[in-house]
């Protein structure tokens, strides 16, 4: 039973919402350190770790049963090649010059 | 009265009432309940595509004016694609079958089930008031800027009927997902799954993974058109070709969503009429799953003269080439089951054997237009328009009228008319191919999509069409007919008709409220018609003392 049903204490969901809250800092203070195109990357860095912090904890996903995982995976990968596939034509649309 | 003295309780008379189907949680009747509601916007729909091929019968613009046929197209695109094309097979034949053919008493989530009519019916509702205060004319892309800066039509309304829909849609492939994962009966492996649930399951992976896409693209479409947000309109910094990449990110794969449970139904037909098992059984199970994700890799073939880039556009096209393998696949193994069958040529083998050939010219046509060669000089013509018909009319509604006419009797427990049966399926491949082969032709000498006059040289190809469309348009009519006279005065079909292999010809016509008295225990592989013979031959002879 305690093997199935695990139930995270209110510490770990403090310790979470302050972890977003340091980045949320984080992602303010970086973005006025002149980095050149490493401003979005960095951006984009924080967001996505901010973001498997939410899907890990908040929606109980670290606790989920393997086809749950699964889902979740199959649902960040399917956005990734709608984001990947469409930036190879942004990105090669200047080839031609 | 003979009729309800012998007919035991079954899901048709367990209740009776306009409450009893309106509240019902019963997978079989959904079923009913959408098969009633896609029949009447088929019917919509093809109301529109009789008014458009009335004014394509001469070439001067006489019937209507230009504005009133962008209406007509885009509402005849709107309405058979949101609203029969994807619902049809899984919310009519689906619904109906997938308990049945696990062995399960209903779906995982009967109300998630109920819930997915009800949402589609406010989709529909949406989409007939835009109707009816005078339509949308876009196009059923609803491609930007025009969508949103210029149209002065009923957009937002139609976009909202598309997003419900969409969402119905979601729920439907979750509730199938769930299902099969966790409803098949004690000895029904994954290998031994009929095609036709292995086929729904690939499409419901399509349902949930891109809808959402859709049901996105729309709000940020109805968020530039109503709030000026700019997203896409360059006039506010957007990007109209953004919108093509959301929009076909969802919208080819839809195409999946409509033809993989037509392939589902082909191969239940096929392996029921030639009295074998599929050829390659677990590759045609597999080649469904692949087509539902290799079709997520193609979006850009249809975007080879947007702007996109030529870089990608090649990346495109040869993924696009890609989907004809499993495709293909499927084609040949088909042909390949019928090789020493004992093939026999029922209503529904007619549809089948009609649909092999009209989706092989469709889909090798599809290959033709991923060429980008081709593609640049045939975009945005009736070679287009010829195609898709030959993979959304030819295929799919060819299958899902097999699919009707093959499980009619396990539906309705009564048999149709055979004779105008056969008569109907040979008036619509006829039908069909006098409608739309001409529009090939009419593509290649360079005849554009979506004008409402032409010039004179077009018009005997044009006239073949629309009289093809007439026989089709019949074609369709005589099913209708005898569909509802058969539910009344059809002989009883019994429990298996077409003495065909699977657990839903197993249980009575019409099925139980729970499907099966007991739970069935699966012993047999898929479609082993030699097997079921030996158990039958086993259970009639006298049991032998000892071996
Ligand atoms: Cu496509």
């Amino acid at each position: 039973m305690s093997e199935r049903h695990h139930v995270t204490g209110l510490a770990v969901y403090l310790a979470v919402f302050l972890a977003l809250m340091v980045f949320t800092a984080v992602t303010v203070w970086a973005s006025f350190v002149h980095l050149g195109p490493f401003n979005d990357l960095v951006a984009m860095a924080i967001a996505f770790t901010k973001a498997t912090l939410v899907v890990l904890f908040f929606m109980q996903v670290r606790h989920a049963s393997r086809m749950a995982k699964i889902t979740v995976v199959a649902g960040f990968l399917w956005l990734a090649i709608l984001f990947g596939i469409t930036l190879t034509d942004y990105f090669s649309r200047g080839f031609l010059g | 009265m003979s009729s309800n003295e012998t007919a035991p309780t079954n899901y048709l008379n367990a209740d009776y009432g306009v409450r009893s189907w309106l509240f019902t949680v019963d997978h079989k009747r959904i079923a009913i309940l959408y098969l009633i509601a896609v029949t009447f916007f088929f019917a919509l729909g093809g109301l529109m595509a009789v008014l458009i091929r009335l004014e394509l019968a001469t070439p001067a613009g006489d019937l209507v004016q230009a504005d009133v046929y962008n209406r007509l197209f885009t509402m005849h695109g709107v309405l058979m694609i949101f609203f029969f094309l994807i619902p049809a097979i899984p919310g009519v034949l689906g619904n109906f079958l997938i308990p049945i053919m696990i062995g399960a008493k209903d779906m995982a989530f009967p109300k998630v089930n109920l819930a997915s009519w009800y949402v589609y019916m406010a989709g529909g509702l949406f989409a007939a008031w835009s109707m009816l205060h005078g339509g949308v004319d876009t196009g059923w892309t609803f491609y930007t800027p025009f969508s949103t800066a210029f149209s002065n039509t009923y957009v937002i309304s139609t976009a909202i009927g598309g997003f419900l829909a969409g969402f119905s849609s979601i729920l439907t492939g979750l509730n199938f997902i769930v299902t099969v994962h966790r409803m098949r009966a004690p000895g029904l492996t994954w290998f031994r799954l009929p095609l036709f649930v292995w086929s729904l399951y690939a499409t419901a992976i399509v349902q949930i993974l891109a809808t959402p896409v859709l049901a996105i693209t729309l709000v940020l479409l109805i968020a530039e058109r109503a709030f000026r947000i700019g997203i896409f309109d360059p006039a506010l910094g957007g990007d109209p070709v953004l919108f093509q990449h959301l929009f076909w990110f969802y919208s080819h794969p839809a195409v999946y969503i409509m033809i993989l449970p037509a392939f589902g139904v082909i191969s239940e037909l096929v392996s029921a009429f030639a009295r074998k098992r599929i050829f390659g059984y677990r590759v045609v199970a597999a080649a469904s799953v692949s087509i539902a994700v290799l079709g997520f890799l193609v979006w850009g073939h249809h975007m080879f003269v947007s702007s996109q880039s030529p870089y990608a556009g090649v990346i495109f096209s040869l993924l696009s080439m890609l989907v004809a393998v499993p495709s293909a696949v499927k084609v040949f193994n088909w042909t390949a089951t019928l090789y020493e069958g004992s093939v026999s040529w029922e209503t529904p083998m007619l549809y089948a054997l009609g649909f092999i050939g009209l989706f092989t010219i469709g889909g090798l046509t599809g290959v033709m237009l991923a060429t980008m060669g081709i593609d640049i000089h045939v975009h945005d013509t009736y070679f287009v328009v010829a195609h898709f018909h030959y993979v959304m009319v030819g295929a799919v509604l060819m299958a899902y009228l097999g699919g009707l006419h093959f499980w009619w009797p396990k539906i309705t427990g009564r048999m149709y008319p055979i004779f105008w049966s056969k008569i109907s399926a040979l008036l619509v491949f006829v039908g069909f191919n006098l409608t739309f082969f001409p529009q090939f032709l009419l593509g290649y000498l360079g005849m554009p999509r979506r004008y409402h006059a032409y010039p004179d040289e077009f018009q005997v190809l044009n006239v073949l069409s629309s009289a093809g469309a007439t026989v089709l348009g019949v074609g369709y009519l005589i099913p209708l007919v005898y569909f509802f006279w058969s539910m009344r005065y059809g002989k009883r079909a019994g429990d298996n008709p077409w003495d065909a292999f699977g657990l839903e010809w197993e249980t009575t016509s019409p099925p139980p409220t729970f499907n099966f008295p007991a739970t069935p225990k699966v012993t047999l592989e898929a479609y082993d018609y030699t097997g079921r013979a030996e158990a039958r031959l086993a259970r009639t002879q006298p049991v032998r003392s000892s071996p």
